[in-house]
Parts: C-alpha cells; sequence; structure tokens
C-alpha cells in the first residue's frame, strides 16, 4: 500500500474531484498563485486555470454565500475557509443559509458544497487562530461536519463529502498535513457517521477525534506497558455522530473516556458521553470520563498553550482519577 | 355580507388586548382600510384597520375592555344589512377589566400533600457503586451493602463484587429488608395552597405596583377640625325632603377637593411623556371597596359644574350602581383626583397609593371627638386627619403643603362649599 | 395591438394593473387573516412598493434567478406564483410553496427560477452572486436579481458581494429598493454616505441608476436597459427604486416613527389608483377595469379557501428535507 501524507491524501481527492467533474471547481483566499496556504493546492491553477481555481478577496462570507448560490445553481463549489476561526465571519451563510435553502424549499433547491478548513491549536498562534470550533457546527441540523485524522480517512471522507448533495464542513487540523500513513490503492470511500476502530481492546474505551486520536493511541501504548487494553475510536464524523459503535465497545470494556480538543464547556464529546451512558448504562463500571481543552482563550506561551490541549499525560491522569484504570 | 371585526393578532406574542377607543361611532360609515378602533397591545397602541366597507354596524366589546386575540368586537356591515342572528349581546358597559369576576379558586384541601415513604431499603443510596456492580450484585445474590469498594471515591466497581463473591461464606447472609414498615396513615399535612386571583385583583395588583413604581410618592397631613363642618352637614340633612339623598362627610370632601383644585389646578393634572396634562374637567374618584371583591376608584364626574347637593346625588348614585356593577367606563377611568375614606372603619389615618393617570390623593380617617384648645379652654372638638398622597413629578411639598392648608381652611369655614 | 404613450399596449399596463392590484389585494387579506390567527410569525407587507416587482418582473427573462428578502410576496406573485400557493405557505399548509415549512418570509419556485426569500438582512447578497457565477461559468444566457432594502446597505455582505461580482464581471442585478426605513430607523440615521447611495456601487465600479419605484413603466423601461447592459457581459448593475411602504415593519410596528405627513405626501403617489386614473384618461371602460378587479378580489377569496381548506403538513414531515437522504426516502 502507497504511503502519503495528510496533505497529499487531500490533494488527490481534490485533484480527482476537479478530474471527474467539470462543475467541480474551487474558491478561496489564496489558493491559486499563493498555492493555499497550508499548500494544499500548490499547482491547481496552472493546471486548473482561473476560471476553476478562484481566488478571493478576504472575505469569508461572500465566499462561503457565493459557493451556496452557486451550488443552488447546479455547480459542486469546494470553498476553503482558510481556518475555522475565520469561518466566524461567513456563519450567517453557514448557519442561516447553506443548511436551511433545502428545508426552507421544500427539497426544490440544495447546496451541494464543501467547505474545507483548518482546525486545530497547538502550533503558538494564540486565542485567535487556535480553535476547535467544529463542534458548533456539529449541533446544527443539516449540516454535515467531518474530521479525519489519518491520510486515508481524509481521502476516503474527503471523496464521500464530494459525492454528498448537501454542505459539508470538512475540518483539516493544523498538526497533521505532514503526518504519513498508508493510503489504499484501490479505489474506496468512506461513509460519514461510521467510527473507525483504531485500536482494539478490552479494558478500556478511549474515543477521540483529529489529532486526539493519536494522543489516545499514545496512550493506550503506555496503558499497555501497565497490562491494560484499551480500545480506541476515532469518530471520523461528528454530524452524523457514530453512537452506536462507541456504545457497542462500552458494553464491551464496561469504562469509557471521550477527549476532545474542544473547550470542555459543551464539547460534542460531553453529549456523546450522555448519549452513551443512555445505551450503555447497566454495563458502566465507572461514570464516563470526559477531557477537553481547558476554559481559556489559548496562550500563547509554550509551556502555557501545551497546558491548555490534552496530551497523554492528562489523558492517563482522568482514566487513574476518574476511572481507576 | 356582515364582515366580522375581531380583535386582531398585532405581532406574533400577541395574546390579547385592551380597546381603549373606538374611532368611528356605531352606525357610522367606514371604509376599507380606514382606522376603526385604538388597541392596546402589550408594545404599543396600534389602529385597528377595517377589512370590511360598510357601516359599523355593531360595537360588541366597549372602550376600556381587554379581550383575547380573535374575539368578535364588532361588525361591519352595509348599511341596511341585517346582522347575523347569532350575535353576541352587548357587553354590559360596566365590565372593564377590573370588574370582578368570580374567582376559581377551588381549595385544594381535599387533596392533601402526604409524604409519601420511600419503599426502597434506605441503604441503598449510601453505597457508591457501578451500574454494572450493583447489577452483578443483584445477579449473584451479593448484599452491595457489604462489599468494599476499591474505585474512586471507593466505589464498589466490577472487581469488587466479583472479589467478594469469590470468598467462602461463613454464615448465611441476612435478608436484606426489603422495605420500611409503613404506618397505617401518614400524617395529613395542610401545605401552602395557591389561589386564582379574581381579574379586579389582577388589575389592583399591576395598577398598584406601577403607581409604586413610576410615581415618586410624597406625603403631606394636617389635622381639619370638622365641627362647624358637621354641624352645616346636620343643618343641611334636616332641611332636606324626605326623598333627597342626605349629604354626607364624603360629599363635604368631594365638594371642597373640587374647589381646592379650582383653585390649585397642578393637582388636577397628569405627568405624562415629561408634560403635564391639565386636566379641563374636575371628576373626584372616590374609593369604593367592594366586599370580598377589592376596591374600584370611579369619579363623580364633572364635580366643578356641580353644587354640594347635586355631587350628594351623584356620589349616591354612583356608589349605589358600583354595588350593582352597572357604572359606565369613562367613571373607571376619567378621575382626575381622588379620595380614599376608611373613617367608617374607625381608623385615624393612613397613606393612600395613587391612582394612575392621577397625581394625588387624599386619605381621610374618621372624624373623631378629641379634646382641644379653643381660646383658653379645653373643649370637645371633632377633628379628622388627613394625608395627601402627591406625584412629586407634578407638585412639590410647598405646593403640596399650601393645597392641604386651603382644603383645610375650606372645611373649617364650610359655609364656602355652599358658594 | 394599440401602443400607448412609452411604448405600452393597453393590454401591457391592464396586466401592470391586475397584477398591481393583486399583490395589494393578497398582502390586505393576508394582513386580516394575521389578525385572525391564521398567518403566524412574521408577516412584512410590501404595500406601496407594489410597481417595483410588477415592473421589474414583467422585464426579465423567465430563465434569470431572482433571489430576494422576507418582504416577498410581490415579487412571488409578480413573478407568477400563483397566490393559492402562497397563502397556502402564509397558513403553513402542506399545499404551500415549502410544504408550509418556510412561511411568509422563506417564499421559493425553483421551476421560475424563483431561489427564495431571505430573512436575515444582507443574506441573500451572496447567493445571487453564486448564482449569477454559475450561469457564467455555464456559459448560460441568464442573469441574476437580487432585491434589498436599505437596511441592507450596512452589512458586510452587501460590501463584500458587490466587490466579489464587480471583480469577477458576474451577470447580477443589485436592486436596492429603498424605502427610507430598516425596520424603525430612517436611512439618514443609519447610513453614513447621504441619500447618493448609488456611491456605494460606483464605488466598486459597479454603474448605478435610479428609478422612481412609484412608476411601473419607469421600472419596466430601467430594468430594460440595466439587464440589456449586464447581459452584455459588463458585469453587475445596482438599480436604486426609490420607493415607500405604506405599512409598517411587521404588523405589530404601528410605524410611529414616522409622520402623517410623510406617509401621506407618499400615498398621492400610489401606484395602483395611478395607474387606474391613467387607464381610465386613455379611454379604457371603467367595466373593463372592474372585471380585472372582479377577477382579483375572486382569485385572492380563492385563494384564501385554498389556503383554510388544505390540510396542515403531516407529523412525519418534521423530519422531510433537511438532508438529501431524509428526501429520497420519503420521495421514494
Amino acid at each position: 500500500m502507497p504511503e502519503m501524507t495528510f496533505r497529499e491524501a487531500i490533494r488527490k481527492g481534490l485533484t480527482e474531484a476537479m478530474d471527474g467533474d467539470q462543475k467541480v471547481f474551487l474558491m478561496g483566499e489564496d489558493i491559486g498563485a499563493y498555492g493555499g496556504s497550508y499548500a494544499v493546492t500548490a499547482g491547481f491553477l496552472e493546471k486548473y486555470g482561473p476560471i476553476r481555481v478562484r481566488d478571493t478577496p478576504i472575505s469569508e462570507s461572500a465566499i462561503v454565500g457565493t459557493g451556496v448560490g452557486a451550488a443552488m445553481g447546479g455547480l459542486r463549489p469546494i470553498v476553503e475557509i482558510m481556518t475555522i476561526n475565520f469561518s466566524l465571519l461567513a456563519m450567517d451563510q453557514i448557519v442561516n443559509h447553506a443548511v436551511k435553502v433545502r428545508s426552507m424549499s421544500a427539497g426544490a433547491a440544495h447546496v451541494p458544497m464543501v467547505m474545507r478548513t483548518v482546525t486545530g491549536g497547538g502550533a503558538g498562534l494564540a486565542a485567535t487562530h487556535s480553535q476547535s470550533l467544529e463542534g458548533w457546527y456539529a449541533t446544527v441540523p443539516g449540516m454535515k461536519v467531518v474530521i479525519p485524522s489519518t491520510p486515508a480517512d481524509a481521502l476516503g471522507l474527503l471523496r464521500t463529502a464530494l459525492q454528498d448533495e448537501d454542505p459539508v464542513l470538512f475540518c483539516e487540523h493544523a498538526l497533521l498535513y505532514g503526518t504519513r500513513g498508508e493510503v489504499p490503492a484501490k479505489p474506496y470511500t468512506i461513509p460519514f457517521g461510521k467510527a473507525r476502530i483504531a485500536r482494539q481492546g478490552k479494558d478500556v474505551t478511549l474515543v477521540g477525534n483529529a489529532r486526539m486520536v493519536h494522543v489516545a493511541l499514545q496512550a493506550a501504548d503506555e496503558l499497555a506497558q501497565r497490562g491494560v487494553q484499551a480500545e480506541v475510536i476515532d469518530l471520523r464524523t461528528l454530524r452524523p455522530l457514530d453512537v452506536e459503535t462507541v456504545a457497542t465497545s462500552v458494553k464491551k470494556t464496561h469504562r469509557c473516556l471521550i477527549i476532545d480538543e474542544a473547550w470542555k464547556t459543551g464539547a460534542i464529546g460531553t453529549y456523546l458521553a450522555f448519549r452513551v451512558q443512555q445505551e450503555a448504562f447497566d454495563t458502566l463500571d465507572a461514570p464516563i470520563a470526559h477531557i477537553g481543552g481547558e476554559d481559556v482563550p489559548m496562550p500563547y506561551a509554550r509551556n502555557l498553550e501545551q497546558l491548555a490541549i490534552p496530551s497523554v499525560q492528562t489523558v492517563l491522569k482522568a482514566l487513574k482519577d476518574q476511572i481507576g484504570v | 355580507m356582515a364582515s366580522e371585526v375581531v380583535m386582531p393578532q398585532l405581532g406574533y406574542d400577541m395574546k390579547e388586548g385592551r380597546i381603549v377607543k373606538w374611532l368611528i361611532a356605531e352606525g357610522a360609515p367606514v371604509k376599507r382600510g380606514q382606522g376603526i378602533a385604538e388597541i392596546e397591545t402589550d408594545k404599543a397602541n396600534v389602529e385597528l384597520e377595517a377589512f370590511g366597507e360598510g357601516v359599523l354596524r355593531k360595537i360588541i366589546v366597549p372602550e376600556g375592555q381587554t379581550v383575547p386575540v380573535g374575539k368578535l368586537i364588532g361588525y361591519i356591515t352595509a348599511p341596511n344589512e341585517a346582522l347575523p342572528a347569532e350575535i353576541p349581546t352587548t357587553a354590559p358597559t360596566a365590565q372593564p377589566s377590573q370588574v370582578p369576576q368570580p374567582t376559581q379558586a377551588q381549595s385544594p384541601a381535599s387533596q392533601p400533600a402526604v409524604q409519601q415513604q420511600p419503599s426502597a431499603p434506605a441503604a441503598q443510596g449510601e453505597v457508591r457503586a457501578s451500574p454494572l456492580a450493583r447489577k452483578l450484585a443483584q445477579d449473584k445474590g451479593v448484599d452491595i451493602n457489604r462489599v468494599t469498594g476499591t474505585g474512586p471515591g471507593g466505589r464498589v466497581v466490577e472487581k469488587d463484587v466479583e472479589a467478594y463473591a469469590q470468598q467462602p461464606k461463613a454464615t448465611p447472609q441476612p435478608a436484606a429488608p426489603t422495605a420500611l414498615p409503613v404506618t397505617a396513615q401518614a400524617p395529613v399535612v395542610q401545605g401552602d395552597r395557591i389561589v386564582e386571583l379574581s381579574r379586579m385583583r389582577q388589575a389592583i395588583a399591576r395598577l398598584t405596583v406601577a403607581s409604586k413604581m413610576t410615581i415618586p410618592h410624597f406625603y403631606v397631613s394636617a389635622d381639619v377640625s370638622m365641627g362647624d363642618a358637621m354641624e352645616l352637614r346636620r343643618q343641611i340633612n334636616s332641611s332636606l325632603e324626605s326623598n333627597q339623598p342626605r349629604v354626607s362627610v364624603n360629599d363635604l370632601l368631594i365638594k371642597a377637593c373640587t374647589l381646592a383644585v379650582q383653585k390649585y389646578p397642578n393637582f388636577n393634572a397628569s405627568f405624562k411623556d415629561n408634560k403635564l396634562e391639565m386636566h379641563g374637567s374636575i371628576n373626584i374618584a372616590i374609593a369604593i371597596a367592594l366586599e370580598g371583591e377589592g376596591l374600584i376608584v370611579p369619579a363623580v364626574l364633572d364635580c366643578g359644574n356641580k353644587s354640594l347637593l347635586q355631587i350628594a346625588a351623584a356620589s349616591k348614585d354612583l356608589i349605589d350602581r358600583a354595588q350593582q356593577q352597572k357604572l359606565h367606563d369613562q367613571e373607571y377611568s376619567a378621575g382626575t383626583f381622588a379620595i380614599s375614606n376608611l373613617g367608617m372603619f374607625d381608623i385615624e389615618s393612613f397613606i393612600a397609593i395613587i391612582h394612575p393617570p392621577q397625581s394625588a390623593v387624599l386619605a381621610v380617617g374618621q372624624v373623631r371627638k378629641t379634646p382641644v384648645v379653643k381660646g383658653d379652654q379645653i373643649v370637645v372638638g371633632q377633628v379628622m386627619k388627613m394625608t395627601l398622597s402627591s406625584d412629586h413629578r407634578v407638585n412639590d411639598g410647598a405646593a403640596a403643603a399650601v393645597f392641604i392648608a386651603h382644603l383645610k381652611r375650606l372645611l373649617e369655614h364650610p359655609v364656602t362649599l355652599l358658594m | 395591438m394599440t401602443q400607448t404613450r412609452a411604448g405600452f399596449t393597453k393590454a401591457q399596463l391592464l396586466e401592470f394593473y391586475r397584477q398591481m392590484l393583486l399583490i395589494r389585494r393578497f398582502e390586505e387579506r393576508a394582513a386580516e387573516m394575521y389578525t385572525r390567527g391564521k398567518v403566524r410569525g412574521f408577516l412584512h407587507l410590501y404595500i406601496g412598493e407594489e410597481a417595483i416587482a410588477v415592473g421589474t418582473m414583467a422585464a426579465l427573462d423567465p430563465a434569470d434567478y431572482i433571489v430576494t428578502h422576507y418582504r416577498d410576496h410581490g415579487h412571488a406573485l409578480a413573478r407568477g406564483i400563483p397566490s393559492k400557493s402562497i397563502m397556502a405557505e402564509l397558513f403553513g399548509k402542506v399545499t404551500g410553496t415549502s410544504r408550509g415549512k418556510g412561511g411568509s418570509m422563506h417564499i421559493y419556485d425553483v421551476s421560475k427560477n424563483f431561489m427564495g426569500g431571505y430573512a436575515i438582512v444582507g443574506g441573500q447578497m451572496p447567493i445571487a452572486a453564486g448564482l449569477a457565477l454559475s450561469a457564467r461559468y455555464k456559459n448560460e444566457n441568464r442573469i441574476a436579481v437580487v432585491f434589498f432594502g436599505d437596511g441592507a446597505l450596512n452589512e458586510g455582505e452587501f460590501h463584500e458581494t458587490l466587490n466579489l461580482a464587480s471583480l469577477w464581471k458576474l451577470p447580477v442585478l443589485f436592486y436596492l429598493e429603498n424605502n427610507l426605513y430598516g425596520m424603525g430607523d430612517t436611512i439618514d440615521n443609519t447610513y453614513a454616505g447621504g441619500r447618493d447611495v448609488s456611491r456605494a456601487a460606483t464605488h466598486y465600479r459597479i454603474p448605478a441608476r435610479q428609478v422612481d419605484g412609484m412608476n411601473v413603466q419607469e421600472v419596466y423601461g430601467a430594468v430594460r436597459d440595466v439587464t440589456a447592459s449586464i447581459r452584455k457581459g459588463n458585469g453587475p448593475f445596482f438599480l436604486e427604486a426609490l420607493t415607500y411602504r405604506f405599512r409598517g415593519h411587521s404588523m405589530a410596528d404601528p410605524a410611529n416613527y414616522r409622520s402623517k405627513e410623510e406617509l401621506a405626501s407618499w400615498m398621492k403617489r400610489d401606484p395602483v389608483p395611478t395607474l387606474r386614473i391613467q387607464l381610465l384618461d386613455m379611454a379604457v371602460p371603467k367595466a373593463e377595469l372592474e372585471a380585472i378587479e372582479q377577477g382579483v378580489e375572486q382569485e385572492i377569496n380563492e385563494a384564501v379557501d385554498f389556503a383554510d381548506k388544505s390540510a396542515d403538513p403531516d407529523p412525519s414531515d418534521l423530519y422531510r428535507d433537511i438532508e438529501a437522504d431524509s428526501v429520497s426516502a420519503t420521495h421514494s
């Protein structure tokens, strides 16, 4: 199986879509001449030309809103919001319009649009450029929120997103672009709402998304040295949310820790905890535990930033304090 | 075809509205789109437009009344068209929103709150155990109270129950009691209860709170020597024909207040939008207690043009009709100054709350015999205490003092009341 | 067919009159139905502004995209969406334009390229740009028209969209219905640029023009002119129609922030009776106008009757048309 980076997997998915369907076009800030602020679309302008690779002004609302209209007009836009922090400037278009058109028009109009954006912290960008806001969008009916953790998943999920008939928010973690992984050569897609069991175990279930899946896997390595076998689940999509896979695992392990990079207050994992306890209450041997980002604006200093984001250490501590493993 | 006029929905959150004013008279022609009534909602006063054309054939709900959205309030018809047969009768004019309605306060005493005793073992709530451990304990017949927990905070977890179950059993477990003994009859506890307020009581609550919240009240008091006034009243009443209404102390007060506000018209005024509304006529309102129901403050209209005897007749009529709930809308709302008299309840003095939009109210107590100094002698005098509550936005303390002093002078020289 | 002054046929003018009257009567009845609790939520009336919708729609091509705001009944009716479907939508009935899901503020009819009423001020603007982009991308000979009020001038989406549309030369008509009030505040209090709002467009190098929004013939002519420019590939155009709403912002608004004199001066220019008088002056028989008026009255009566008798949405519709799967599941 060929190996590639997360960035190359996304680029491969975009290339396939551009090659396969003339109705697909890209639109966003500095995606053309600059090559994309995370270099995902480098070379695209030269290959596909300015009609299909459209550099926009820094106007997030107009970018997303124009995408909504273009999708209603029969195109399949892929809009890039440079980071999820800037999506707040387009929230009206995303929440009030993109996901409402189908319902308000009784299904006569719809918006097949993929919104690619970059999420997550840990790169020293401080309060306004380090947020994990994907969980907010996951509360909105009609929205799909995708958040892969591996190159293979990124490609498979992007292919699914590009086939979807409704708006998809596709969140790429900033610190994962350079990570490598095996990607199947044969065509495949990954359905939304299907979590991945990243590691099998019988003693405790660890649940995460994006970079937190990697934190959970490292914690599982540590636990294994003590003879505790942790099962690690990668949610892959926050909406639809795969409660079933997590609940099934918890019925087996009787213990569960959910990890979010997003602020702990209102994190999507806290809702997942509620759903899992509904499904698996009588099998629980401990309260479902949750850790999330500290409830602080992300600080700049390295040591403070590290304290604000869940790490292998905080995962192990939570397992000990809250669950007793 | 007759077009129904209904209390309009004016905003998604509107539940009821009050008809402030009908803008055209019954029988008058109406054009589509013409404003026909002024409606008060929670947010604004809005003109109700006519959706039909013809004449305003019938007003069903009079001014001042609050009705729910959708309620029929009138009919617009072609000029000579008959009304539908099942038209509701015109509501009695004396039924504004503050008219008492039978309260629905059914006593809940027949359903006393009985404290249910928990039937589960009391000990169960005290053990910290995971759901899985409890289920396992139940399956294995283990008394979870006896298991030592090793989880966080001493919680009994799965492995604790497993370990306990594998211990050799020295003695049979005593069966845990399944339920606490239940007393034959739980004591009846007389708890608090909720009583629905009549619309009148609700209106009083709204009005008095609004008054105290928005009107900066202040008070001035004075003693009035009422001897001469009482003598004058005796003389007048003894000279009246038997079918003529007697003059009461209240009537003397109404006349005196009328004269006082004629001299000091700022006490016959309302504060409105940073302006003073100086009322053209003097309508002295009197507080009337309706037994068991509450209080209304209807007005004797146009006192400025009435003699003392006319006031006596009008006030008697007003009180009679108030008891029969036959007052006119205008009498409820037209007061420009008010008197509250609790003398008949043997009250010496008290302070009253201003009835908006009025700006003053006079609270009077009983006329009581009191030793007073007259010249160098102590004689039996008849003294009445009165307290004026005044709106400080309209009048200051000195003005109120001058006013009450004038009122005192009028009552102590009662012949002026006949002039 | 005889030509009248300014080149309108009598039939055209009669049709203008019928459509303006239809909108007027439709909204009067909608208002009445609101007061009776048949219509819920917000109801924003277009009364006074009818000449704009009617003159504009007549001048557009059926293929052109229409995107509008929440005061949308006039546009929808002038576009030819059946009055009974719109009334049923206002009543929240399953026979409504959006099966009772959208209400007054969200009228759609994609079959007529009427791409929706949008209830967030300014939110519709980039959507129209996107529709225009799709037309250009696919080499389709159609334009997008987006209506907005003067309140939208102060939204970021207005400026973002004008800038983007000008840069990309998108075939979009930015159509300002300037009724001088954004909800309850005047344009003079809320917009720093003065009454010459065309500068907001020319700043982005978008040509601009003003038209008397109370005159249906002038509206028609102006829209003809500016859309011809757009269709030639010259990029967007900005058209400002000066108008006035005779009613409050919504049903709950008695419009106390406006003087009676100001309202009266605009009502003197009420486009509906104005055109009626003009038609009588042209020696159109009164009976012909009365026949139109009766026809409108009857259509509205039928619309109300249809809406009233139509069924509520099925409870299962709660989950319908939210995502593609939920549609196909119910459609198949």
